[in-house]
């Protein structure tokens, strides 16, 4: 999957025929391109549909919405939400694959993928990694992901950020707490910083942006704890200078990048298992 | 017509009676109760080997009548709560308009009269609009027919106005239900917080937030010895701190719904917006603790905060379902399989819970009991009649249980209202 990016022609014919609904409920860049072109590059027809200029605007509810779409006979409809569970509950009355592309502060399963997939390229290998995962755990889909699949594939997780969004219960999940951010930096193999919202502070999870920066970002002094090789990911997008020195998020231990780059091979890879491969060859 | 139930096995716990008796009614009333009575021209009805009680009351149901028709009407919630065994409900003043002047009082008690098959009692609202600021006219509406007050759906917002609330009721012989939520911690939270909803990502309300309202409302009416019902406990340090106020002989009484002692938080990962409720379902451990506070007499009544709502308002996504359970028809059913016939407590404590201690709570004193001249109010169980829940048999106008499928032992098979028989299995 990952080759056929890199090729001169960017286009396989494994899904032609196939319809796929890109049913984004919220703001997104990567996620939705990603989807889209990895849709595209194995030739499946993908429909767009984003809420502010659809009928939801109108006050249509997420189960007719759905229902709709699905009249038009998709194979399958990847979804993004700002409610916890709704690719759950929506699977409940639909015939169609549904893939979840985020949904509220639960999982975004695709971006765990992607984050593995990178992490495997540069390491080779998970077992006995430290894996530092740093910022607003409570909120983020993207760790709690990522917690799982890291503990799946044998890497050691540590989490850190400010204690009202790091619950000490974060602990039952298998993964490390340590709330000073320089100390967890301590021989991280890999350092993955979350985007901090902007509005979190209006409900006092953490005194102001400037505080926050003191204590949670990832700086060159912090990262140079870190093991020779470490690496520095995010999910996107950044907030430059905040959780993230502009410094750090360019540099060459950056693997920001290739993170997207490698969403397209992970998210077409997702598609063809689901959608494809009826006429695959019995593995030996 | 006069009624005459022959052989039932009569559980009163207001006189300690478990006899197999006869029992007439004669113009809603009861006339006698004996082993052996001959009536001629009475209505004879066989309930041998059946368990007769005083009529079951749950003092915390949501008939959203008037202005929420959609959901509920005082005509469906009645007959719901008569094919669930209760004969009278005392219901929530969180209608639209809300219950907080006079003229919303009587229109209940006309409405009851003319289309409702059991009692039907007003509780009025502590604050007009619910809104925390101003209280209602209390007197007036106590002379109009309620019969308690509350905000539930909301906590009483302040402590000044809870104070005042618990002051002035006093000398009115009546009483304040708090729903006990300090609404500055759970804002925008759908679940308990605590290890599930970090699991699921659902936004959390603690349980400080009940147990901070809990210790004010006993604080405050300690001081003014005036009395307070605590609404549906769902928390293990809010049991220990009206254990607590009970041995000090503070004036509190407690209730618990059969959803908080039979579910917890961990059912929540099918997000099932049935299993959507404020206060939240706990954990393992506080509904464990609660069946305990039942067990050791901490709680004094079983309620269902029976809150219909209609199958497109829970056809959403978690978060922007509302709170509540259906709760009228499978309150009893659920209790008796899970409680009595698991013997955590005894079919007489069960009763006493369902029926005398809410009569003597909400001063009902021509109910909850089997006496001479008392209202002809009663229950009557089938303890080895099995059932599983069905939502599409409910009488409810809506069906949003978390219980559809349970198998069940034990069931209300007939209610008996004012000596007429309004549902019978």
């Amino acid at each position: 999957m990952y080759e056929i990016s890199t090729r001169e022609v960017k286009k396989v014919p494994t899904l032609r025929g196939k319809t796929i609904i890109n049913l984004f409920f919220e703001p997104s860049t990567r996620t939705r391109s990603s989807f889209e072109l990895a849709a595209k590059r194995l030739s499946a027809d993908i429909v767009n549909f984003s809420k502010s200029a659809s009928s939801v605007v109108k006050g249509e509810s997420l189960k007719d919405t759905v229902l709709n779409l699905e009249a038009m006979n998709p194979e399958a409809i990847i979804i993004r939400h700002a409610a916890s569970g709704a690719p759950h509950y929506i699977s409940t009355f639909c015939r169609s694959h549904v893939l979840n592309a985020g949904d509220g502060s639960h999982e975004h399963p695709t971006q765990a993928l992607l984050d593995a997939f990178t992490i495997r390229q540069v390491k080779k290998t998970f077992a006995g990694l430290k894996v530092v995962i740093a910022g607003d755990i409570l909120h983020s889909r993207v760790a709690r992901s990522n917690i799982f699949c890291l503990n799946k594939l044998g890497a050691r997780t540590t989490l850190s950020g400010p204690p009202p969004l790091l619950p000490p219960e974060f602990k039952k999940f298998g993964v490390e707490v340590e709330y000073d951010f320089a100390k967890a930096c301590q021989d991280a193999d890999v350092i993955m910083m979350l985007r901090i919202q902007l509005e979190r502070q209006q409900r006092n999870y953490f005194p102001s942006l400037r505080e926050y920066r003191n204590l949670y970002s990832l700086t060159r002094k912090r990262f140079s704890r870190a093991r020779r090789n470490a690496i520095i990911m995010h999910p996107g997008p950044i907030n430059r200078g905040v959780e993230i020195s502009a410094e750090m998020a360019d540099s060459l231990k950056s693997v920001i990048l290739r993170q997207v780059e490698n969403g397209i091979a992970v998210r077409m890879a997702v598609l063809y298992l689901l959608l494809g491969g009826k006429e695959r060859e019995p593995s030996a | 017509m006069s009624l005459l139930l022959k052989n039932g096995r009569v559980i009163d716990p207001a006189t300690g009676t478990d006899e197999t008796l006869d029992i007439l009614i004669d113009k809603g009333k009861f006339i006698a109760m004996k082993p052996r009575i001959e009536a001629a021209s009475a209505r004879i009805i066989d309930v041998s080997r059946l368990v007769v009680a005083p009529g079951f009351i749950d003092m915390h149901t949501h008939l959203r009548d008037p202005g929420q028709e959609d959901k509920e009407t005082i005509r469906t919630g009645s007959l719901a709560a008569a094919r669930g065994g209760f004969t009278s409900v005392a219901c929530m003043p969180n209608t639209t308009p809300v219950n907080d002047n006079r003229g919303v009082t009587e229109y209940i008690l006309s409405e009851a009269k003319k289309k409702a098959v059991i009692n039907i009692f007003p509780i009025a609202a502590v604050s007009k609009n619910l809104e925390g600021k101003e209280l209602t006219d209390m007197g007036d509406l106590v002379e109009a027919g309620a019969v308690a007050f509350s905000d539930d759906g909301l906590p009483v917002r302040t402590s000044e106005i809870m104070r005042r609330a618990l002051e002035y009721t006093k000398p009115l012989g009546t009483f304040i239900i708090d729903h006990c939520e300090e609404k500055s911690l759970t804002q925008d939270g759908v679940m308990n917080e605590g290890y599930y909803s970090y699991l699921f990502g659902l936004p959390g309300m603690p349980s400080a937030a009940e147990e901070i309202i809990v210790a004010r409302d006993l604080i405050l009416a300690e001081k003014a010895e005036a009395r307070i019902h605590i609404a549906h406990l769902s928390v293990k340090r809010a049991v220990d701190l009206i254990r607590e106020a009970k041995r000090r002989k503070v004036r509190v009484t407690a209730e618990v719904t059969p959803h908080h002692l039979l579910l917890n938080d961990s059912a929540l990962e099918d997000y099932d917006t049935n299993l959507k409720v404020n206060p939240p379902l706990r954990t393992k451990e506080d509904s464990d603790y609660l069946i305990g506070a039942v067990k050791d007499g901490t709680v004094d009544v079983f309620a269902t905060d029976h809150a219909p709502h209609t199958l497109d308002e829970k056809s959403v996504e978690f978060d922007k379902a509302p709170f509540g359970i259906n709760g009228l028809e499978t309150a009893v059913s659920l209790l008796l399989d899970r409680l009595v016939n698991n013997k955590i407590i005894s079919l007489s404590r069960f009763v006493e819970m369902m029926s005398t201690s809410p009569a003597l709570i909400l001063g009902l004193k021509t109910k909850g009991q089997i006496a001479v001249g008392a209202d002809a109010d009663l229950t009557v169980l089938n303890l080895n009649k099995d059932t599983i829940v069905d939502a599409n048999r409910f009488k409810s106008k809506s069906r949003n249980t978390p219980f559809q499928g349970w198998k069940l032992r034990g069931a209300p098979v007939m209610t008996i209202v004012r000596g007429r028989i309004v549902y019978s299995a």
